[in-house]
């Protein structure tokens, strides 16, 4: 019944959110996330989760700390297997019509489609020609002329390759935070995922590094669709289309993201953005 | 105030300071008397080994001690001159006494000799011996151990079980070496019918140091960031391959660290090998054997379990010193040589894999 392009949600006890005409969609569904509870052993997490996320837009979860938007973000490449105990007790979660959890899905397929950008950045301690190329080489590619094609084509997607062009053969660890961060990017990117989870990517830059990764998310979603956790409501409301607001694993409210910063329908959603709490 | 030396924060004699500066002064002492324990024990050792393996002519180090296998003295008169000779010498030397009379027509005479064992000729087969028990054993406990270790933190899942498994682990490493020697030949020597053999002393030695391997690895990989086994996993990669890749290769240097200790340990227990593997005295040398599995069911003579034998299983007497502390030196130096080898390897590795 409800289409994508109208879809909200709420959880029980929570006064509704906005009326669902004020989202105008273009494009089609790609995550479906259905009715998700998932805990951590007896913790519960996430509590009836329902949201989803179109194609080729960045889509923003915000919200408090310890609000469940990572935890939601890692199940989506299902990270959250390698935490014991971890697990999506209730609902699904749907990528193209396929639920991941059914135990015939390859999570190595899985994660090649869908790339993940982290909190800390993390390049492995090698050159950064081999950080581009880990994933691939992994797939067996050993083609010397089609990876430095992809060296390139990644390096130029995560707006590094200028700075770092002469000096492909050097550390990855060599280079400035920002620079580290967007080679991850270049690293995820370099796989051909369809969809890029970034967690957090930007809290540990300094402002001038934040504004070139916030440019390069504006570039990519053409190419991809990104969902970025953050907890820094301007970055929100700079780089996404749409914002989800979760407080204590819940979903309170899912819009537009100019609605949720200008006229948020649930109270608490407008106190967070508004900076009264959180 | 009317003394102009007193102010706001002038120092008096007190209770406090005088405690303050006698516990200084009993750490220093206690720090001190092991400096005089380490220096007088190596002091000793160097001092009156290189005694035996250095010489004052050319080449300066006595060949002899490091490249033939223990020989019996023979200390004699004869025509009124001293002699100390090793007994193949002595047998050479006493055929041509012997030539000599015939030749002369006159009755051999009789050369007799007081006879030293093990107090002449060298001590070669015990390096070999030592060596090859070194690096099978410690390939062997890196193995399993890094193995283990992977397991254990990586793959299993934590909880009473896994801290059951570390504490049994640990607990192995409270075992007397001599248990361990015990459990070698019960295990090894009797039940698997390997015989003192080099086998059998690889493993027990192996099970021996397992412990060392294993916390110290599985330190190492927990020292590895999970930041890498995130972003490799993230990437399609599988389990094995982010061990593999992102894992294992900055865990390397913590693990070497460990075997260092691992390596002198190896080579310093005596009790665990006297049952499995030492032998007192072997004339061939462990490749003259006769097939390719030979190798493998031999025993071997060892350094340390020669200091034992020429130190107390052997008549005490002034020959007998040389190739104690000879052998005390040697034996020093080669442990030393294997674990400056390993920290070398271990520092190349670290620059490499550095984060």
């Amino acid at each position: 019944m409800d289409s994508p392009a109208s879809s909200s949600s709420t959880a029980p006890g929570v006064a509704p959110a906005v009326p669902q005409s004020s989202r105008t969609e273009t494009t089609p569904t790609l995550i479906d996330i259905q009715n998700v509870d998932f805990a951590y052993g007896d913790t519960k997490a996430l509590h009836d989760i329902t949201l989803q996320i179109p194609e080729k837009r960045v889509t923003a979860f915000i919200g408090p700390s310890g609000c469940g938007k990572s935890t939601l973000l890692r199940c989506l490449n299902r990270m959250n297997d390698l935490i014991d105990g971890a697990k999506v007790e209730r609902g699904s979660i749907k990528i193209r019509d396929i639920d991941i959890y059914r135990p015939d899905v390859d999570v190595i397929e899985l994660r090649k489609r869908v790339g993940m950008v982290f909190q800390k950045s993390n390049p492995f301690p090698k050159s950064i020609y081999e950080n581009i190329t880990y994933g691939l080489r992994l797939q067996g590619e050993s083609n010397k002329a089609r990876l430095d094609e992809v060296v390139e084509r990644s390096l130029r997607g995560a707006a590094l390759w200028d700075e770092v062009k002469d000096r492909l053969h050097t550390s990855g660890l060599g280079l400035s935070g920002g620079q580290q961060q967007r080679l991850c990017i270049a690293r995820a990117i370099a796989v051909a995922p369809e969809i890029i989870l970034m967690d957090e990517p930007c809290s540990a830059l300094d402002p001038i590094a934040t504004a070139k990764v916030e440019e390069l998310i504006h570039e990519l979603k053409e190419k991809f669709t990104i969902v970025i956790v953050t907890h820094n409501m301007q970055q929100a409301a700079r780089c996404s289309d749409g914002t989800a607001f979760f407080y204590l694993g819940k979903l309170i409210e899912y819009a537009e993201t100019q609605t949720i910063f200008m006229n948020p329908g649930n109270p608490q959603t407008e106190a967070y953005v508004s900076g009264r709490f959180g | 105030m009317s003394d102009q030396s007193q102010h706001l924060f002038s120092s008096r004699p007190s209770a406090r300071r005088r405690a303050e500066s006698g516990v200084a002064w009993i750490f220093r002492l206690a720090t001190y008397i092991i400096l005089l324990a380490g220096v007088v024990v190596f002091g000793d050792i160097v001092i009156k080994g290189s005694r035996t393996v250095f010489q004052s002519e050319f080449p300066f180090i006595n060949v002899a001690f490091l490249t033939e296998a223990p020989k019996s003295l023979y200390v004699f008169e004869h025509e009124g001159e001293h002699y100390e000779m090793a007994d193949d010498d002595f047998r050479d030397f006493r055929e041509s006494v012997e030539a000599q009379a015939l030749a002369a027509g006159e009755p051999a005479p009789e050369l007799k000799a007081k006879t030293y064992v093990y107090s002449a000729g060298g001590i070669f087969p015990n390096i070999v011996g030592t060596i090859l028990l070194v690096v099978g054993s410690m390939t062997i406990a890196l193995v399993l151990g890094v193995a283990s270790a992977i397991y254990l933190n990586e793959y299993a899942k934590q909880g009473a079980w896994v801290r059951f498994i570390r504490l049994a682990i640990l607990n192995l490493a409270g075992v007397p070496s001599i248990v361990f020697g015990l459990f070698g030949f019960g295990m090894f020597v009797i039940f698997f019918g390997w015989n003192v053999s080099l086998m059998a002393g690889w493993f027990t030695l192996a099970f021996m140091v397992l412990p060392v391997v294993i916390t110290a690895s599985e330190e190492s990989l927990k020292a590895v960031p999970m930041g890498f086994r995130e972003g490799s996993l993230a990437l399609g990669a599988t389990k094995w391959q982010t061990i593999r890749k992102a894992v294992l290769p900055y865990a390397t240097p913590g693990i070497l660290t460990s075997s260092i200790l691992g390596i002198a340990r190896v080579a310093g227990e005596t009790a665990p090998i006297m049952f499995t593997a030492a032998y007192v005295v072997r004339d061939k040398l462990p490749w003259q054997v006769e097939q390719a599995m030979d190798f493998f069911f031999q025993g071997v003579m060892a350094l340390p379990y020669h200091i034992y034998v020429v130190s107390s299983k052997i008549p005490q007497n002034e020959y007998s010193e040389r190739v104690q502390y000879g052998t005390a030196f040697v034996f020093l130096a080669i442990v030393a040589l294997i674990a400056t080898s390993s920290i070398i390897l271990r520092n190349r590795l670290r620059a490499r894999y550095r984060w």
